[in-house]
């Protein structure tokens, strides 16, 4: 069984600086990976190399059996992403904006997926309003729906629940989990423990350019994400103590 | 340490040789113009001045080609070192030619199709600086320098000949009857002599100008990267 | 509606979404056309438009209106983008990069002809000049092609600069000096009554440079996006 989601030695430079170091990263299809780690660690530019926005510097990446980003275009169709930013046009209508998204991925059937969509993230009611008119959390849960308009098999989530209150987090946590129970395979950065801990299957950290700890959800005793983490970063500090 | 090549230290002599030469050859051994006098002698640093400008403005854009099919840094440093250099060689044969102007024309400016095409080139080549000190990462202006290069250069021809297809159909306003040439003489052997020394010399001086500009980039760079190893 | 191929379908899907947002909003339309309407104004008071030298400032006005409403037209139609981060929206679709371009500058191509098809008439009553002729309007399609095909590349250049909102300008107005000073001549030359050979230069340096900057743009669009 091949995984999904393969990096080997992976390496990005920004110019001089190093943000990812022999980064070694894996996902076996189904999984629920949970991305963690201190904000500047690389989470973004990781996730954005594995969405094939950004090349990497050095190093073997490979999405659902293509090579990045050589084989990019073949990559991006099983892909959905979801980032800070909606990606969404305000001035059109939420399904204009699926329409349109739906063109640009060739959707077939797409009217009745547009409606699968909006049904599935609940804004069926809001179908003809302008985006820009919506609340945060209303924009993030369409930004989901275009991102697995087009059925695609791996999901990257960058800090989905930023700016969102309570509520809106707990709808996004249940669209969350339905696409989720459908296959696909998902990897989400977060700063949000307490959600990410009843999402995840796995946890990995990220810090000092790579991933150094990794856990499966089943080996962590309960409330036990914020030790580990912890234990995580403190390991990576005095490491880095030991190199220096 | 990025020592100086000897090479260059030679090249920095011989350029400084051959232009006090050319300088020389031009004040005492080319002759004076019939018409003109004394300012036609301007004419030898204009035209090299503007012929070594251009060339290097033509390196930008194939350093550009270059380096957006091969994605190595290098290529970038020789296109900005390129256009800032083309920027002042460009300059020179843009002032010398408006000093050419002034006593035969009795105006400061022509708007002669060479000259005022040296100046909108100039003109590209300063958006081409400001466009590449908006934005910060390496590897991205590199790109965009590239790009602007190659669309600069393409089209520099073109505003050539519109602006000299505008000028045969309205003959120049100011001064002369002869819209084509500005200021023509024949050359005699002797002024052809000093005339292609002038441009060998301001070929040298160019290169090594050059040179020294693309080691100032590559220093910055190491200066750079070890602030930053510092930092962190 | 649209093609059959995918790279159409982007094409057209791009298209539509600027015309339709862009319909919702009206922003862009309108100050383009304001700024038109005050270039217009302003030059009728700093030159004095004697009929005898109409034919060629005429000319000279109204492609400086178009440059200059095109100008903003260009910068509002990739800092949408930029803005919302959709740039990575549709750098993330399967389709070629040169759909994307093609898409924008087409869209950019449309608004810049919306605010030509308002100035033309416009002008002419105000100056009680004939502007509707055929070949002038041949000259604004083909003068607007190739400033909007070289000015899509270079807002999607600018946009992603500090100072993005003045270095479009001065990006492009230097590289579209061909385009503009041949658009002027031809159009002057069709407000005067000039022959067709006296005119056709001009057209013949119009189509050279749509050609080659068209071509050119269209390679390097991917270059100027990718990260």
């Amino acid at each position: 069984m091949t995984a999904l989601i393969v990096v080997r030695a992976l390496v990005k430079r920004f110019g001089a600086k190093v943000v990812l170091r022999q980064l070694n990263f894996e996902v076996q299809k189904g999984e629920f990976v949970a991305l963690l780690g201190p904000n500047g660690a690389g989470k973004t530019t990781f996730l954005r190399i594995l969405a094939s926005l950004a090349r990497p510097s050095m190093g073997e990446v490979r999405v659902a059996g293509f090579r990045l980003p050589q084989e990019a275009a073949a990559v991006r169709r099983r892909l959905g992403v979801v980032s800070h930013q909606p990606l969404l046009y305000g001035d059109l209508s939420a399904e204009e904006n699926l329409r349109f998204y739906g063109r640009m991925y060739a959707v077939e059937r797409l009217e009745n997926r547009i409606q699968e969509v909006l049904d599935l993230v609940g804004l069926v009611a809001r179908r003809r309003d302008l985006v820009r008119t919506f609340s945060r959390g209303m924009q993030q849960r369409l930004a989901i729906g275009r991102a697995i308009l087009h059925d695609p098999d791996v999901l990257l989530l960058d800090e989905p629940h930023t700016g969102l209150d309570q509520d809106a987090c707990d709808m996004l946590d249940g669209v969350l989990r339905q696409i989720a129970s459908q296959g696909r395979t998902v990897v989400m950065t977060s700063h949000d423990l307490a959600r990410v801990e009843d999402l995840a299957s796995r946890f990995d950290v990220l810090t000092g350019g790579r991933i150094t700890a990794s856990r499966p959800a089943a080996d962590l005793p309960r409330d036990g994400l914020l030790a580990f983490y912890r234990q995580a970063l403190d390991d990576q500090r005095m490491n880095q103590r030991a190199v220096q | 340490m990025l020592q100086k090549p000897r090479l260059l230290t030679v090249l920095d002599v011989v350029a400084i040789v051959s232009f006090i030469i050319a300088t020389a050859l031009v004040f005492f051994y080319a002759p004076l113009e019939r018409v003109m006098g004394a300012v036609q002698k301007v004419f030898y640093f204009h035209v090299a001045a503007g012929w070594v400008g251009m060339l290097s403005f033509l390196l930008a854009a194939i350093v550009g080609v270059l380096y957006l099919i091969r994605k190595d840094l290098k290529w970038d440093f020789v296109g900005v070192a390129a256009v800032e250099i083309g920027i002042a060689f460009t300059l020179i044969n843009v002032v010398t030619g408006a000093i050419w102007a002034r006593p035969i024309w009795n105006t400061w400016w022509t708007w002669d199709p060479r000259l005022t095409t040296a100046t909108i080139m100039e003109l590209v080549y300063f958006a081409y600086l400001m466009l590449r000190s908006g934005i910060e990462e390496p590897e991205r202006r590199a790109r965009f320098g590239a790009v602007y290069a190659i669309i600069g250069f393409l089209s520099v021809p073109l505003t050539f000949f519109s602006i000299r297809l505008f000028r045969t159909i309205h003959p120049v306003v100011i001064g002369s009857n002869d819209p084509g040439a500005m200021g023509a003489f024949d050359m005699t052997p002797r002024m052809t002599q000093v005339f292609l020394f002038s441009l060998v010399a301001f070929s040298i001086v160019y290169f090594d100008l050059l040179w020294h500009r693309i080691r100032l980039g590559k220093l910055a760079e190491r200066v750079e990267s070890l602030r930053l190893k510092l930092q962190a | 509606m649209n093609g059959l191929t995918p790279f159409l379908r982007a094409m057209g899907a791009v298209v539509w979404k600027d015309l339709r947002a862009e319909w919702r909003s009206r922003e862009v339309i309108s100050a383009m056309l304001v700024f038109a309407l005050l270039v217009i104004l302003i030059f009728n008071f700093a030159l004095d438009l004697q009929p005898n030298v109409r034919a060629g400032i005429s000319a000279g006005v109204l492609w400086v209106t178009l440059a200059f409403a095109g100008t903003l037209g260009l910068n509002r139609s990739m800092a949408v983008e930029k803005d919302r981060g959709c740039l990575d929206g549709l750098l993330l679709a399967p389709v070629d990069r040169a759909a994307i371009y093609l898409g924008k500058a087409f869209a950019n191509f449309l608004f810049m002809l919306l605010v030509a098809v308002i100035v033309l008439p416009l002008y002419g009553i105000l100056y009680n000049t004939n502007m509707l002729m055929p070949g002038l309007l041949v000259v604004v399609l083909l003068g607007s092609e190739g400033y909007v095909a070289v000015g899509t590349l270079l807002a999607s250049m600018a946009v992603q600069a500090r100072t993005r909102d003045i270095l479009l300008p001065i990006l492009l107005f230097p590289v579209a000096v061909p385009v503009v000073v041949s658009a002027v001549k031809a159009t002057g030359g069709f407000l005067a009554g000039w022959s067709w050979e006296e005119i056709q230069p001009w057209f013949t340096l119009l189509v050279v440079y749509d050609v080659i900057f068209t071509s050119v743009a269209f390679m390097v669009f991917d270059s100027v996006v990718e990260e």
